[in-house]
């Protein structure tokens, strides 16, 4: 059976996040929780850094796809607990991040270049254009890449 | 409920903190020596600014007195600022910057890991979030100190100025409030005093591996967290706060 929440999901799916427009909140794992409270629908999303300027941002772009779905009463909060982690990304997530050029994260060892896939590659700064990424560059292919920092 | 205010204060004394050494490392923003490292010590204050957000909101979720985050950050004058001295002092050369986030947040992260457990859960769950994102500025002030202290006779130099100027600001990290006794009594905060020590080590090895030297006869700083702050502390809020006084309540 197909529930309220599940129709839910399936629209954030579609919802992209706004600085790496390829990978949806649900993928990124930033969906806590989908409740269906008397009618009205709750989506509860842990922000990735603090810093991250699109952690206000991203609770309009659910609500506004939401609404536009139908959905009158909604209402999408940011909760700090449990702490975002990018174990969360999911593995259709990670491929998308790769195949957008960005190394997905990977515990221990160094990323593989997105690019050409090997692993000789060189940290260029431990930050990037985003707080959750950092530069590299790969010594095989001599492309520059982004990696998604592990966190 | 006792402890309300205490509570109240000492939320905002972790949020001062953030705020105004996130807003000393924005200083660098477009003065970084390269663009990676202006990138990196942008990344640093947009994190901890928005660390800063969150307990200020949680400050003024405690008070209920309808004031909100804006309120607590923009309207507030020096005597009630609460943070480390050490987080207001102007920004210096890129040593002396390094230095002190390294000093800052290895306190810091200690001072979290301590945090998590304690019986006011919010105070733990937002310690988990921060302690993530200080590690990795930790990790990144460390990769500095060692390429400074260990490279060319100038930046050496630089590192041992910035480590005498900055050590003797250290000590107030280990001095309770009045306020947070009280915390510490009712097993709310950990009590700085009993980290001082893991502190003191795990920070000596870092500068001795980068061949610096802890002055021995300083100084103690104190007062920031009673609100008595050195002169540098009102022009950071003038800067800061000048929008808000200038024209109340202004928004995006």
């Amino acid at each position: 059976m197909v529930t309220r929440e599940d129709r839910v999901r399936q629209i954030l799916l579609r919802v992209m996040d706004p600085e790496i427009p390829v990978i949806s909140v649900v993928d990124l794992g930033i969906i806590h929780k989908i409740k269906s409270v008397d009618g009205a629908i709750e989506v509860q999303v842990m922000p990735t850094y603090s810093g991250c300027p699109a952690t206000d941002y991203i609770p309009q772009l659910i609500a506004k796809a939401l609404r536009k779905e139908g959905y009158v009463e909604v209402k999408v909060i940011n909760v700090n607990f449990p702490v975002w982690g990018t174990d969360r990304i999911t593995s259709e997530g990670r491929r998308l991040l790769k195949e957008y050029g960005i190394a997905p994260p990977k515990v221990g060892g160094t990323p593989d270049c997105p690019q050409c896939g090997a692993n000789d590659v060189e940290q260029i700064s431990q930050f990037g254009s985003t707080p959750c990424k950092s530069l590299f560059r790969c010594r095989e292919c001599l492309e520059p890449f982004e990696y998604f920092k592990c966190h | 409920m006792i402890a309300n205010q205490q509570v109240f204060q000492f939320v905002l004394h972790l949020a001062d903190d953030s705020l105004i050494l996130g807003h000393r490392l924005s200083e660098w923003c477009g003065h970084g020596p390269t663009i990676e490292q202006d990138i990196a010590l942008t990344n640093l204050a947009l994190d901890l600014v928005g660390q800063s957000r969150l307990y200020y909101q949680y400050a003024a979720e405690i008070e209920g007195k309808g004031r909100t985050e804006d309120d607590l950050a923009y309207l507030r004058d020096v005597i009630e600022f609460r943070n480390h001295l050490i987080t207001e002092l102007p920004r210096g050369d890129f040593a002396f910057t390094v230095l002190r986030q390294y000093l800052w947040c290895s306190f810091r992260t200690e001072y979290y890991q301590h945090l998590l457990t304690s019986s006011e859960i919010k105070l733990g769950e937002l310690a988990a979030k921060c302690l993530k994102e200080l590690q990795y500025h930790q990790r990144f002030s460390i990769t500095w100190i060692n390429r400074l202290g260990l490279g060319t006779k100038v930046s050496h130099k630089k590192m041992q100025t910035a480590l005498d100027e900055l050590w003797p600001y250290t000590f107030e990290f280990f001095q309770p409030t009045a306020a947070e006794e009280k915390l510490i009594n009712a097993s709310l905060i950990p009590d700085c005093r009993d980290i001082r020590k893991t502190w003191d080590q795990s920070c000596q090895s870092v500068l001795r591996e980068a061949s610096l030297v802890v002055p021995q006869e300083h100084w103690d700083f104190q007062g920031g967290k009673e609100g008595m702050h050195t002169e540098h502390l009102g022009y950071i809020l003038a800067e800061m706060q000048f929008l808000q006084r200038t024209y109340p309540g202004l928004v995006w």
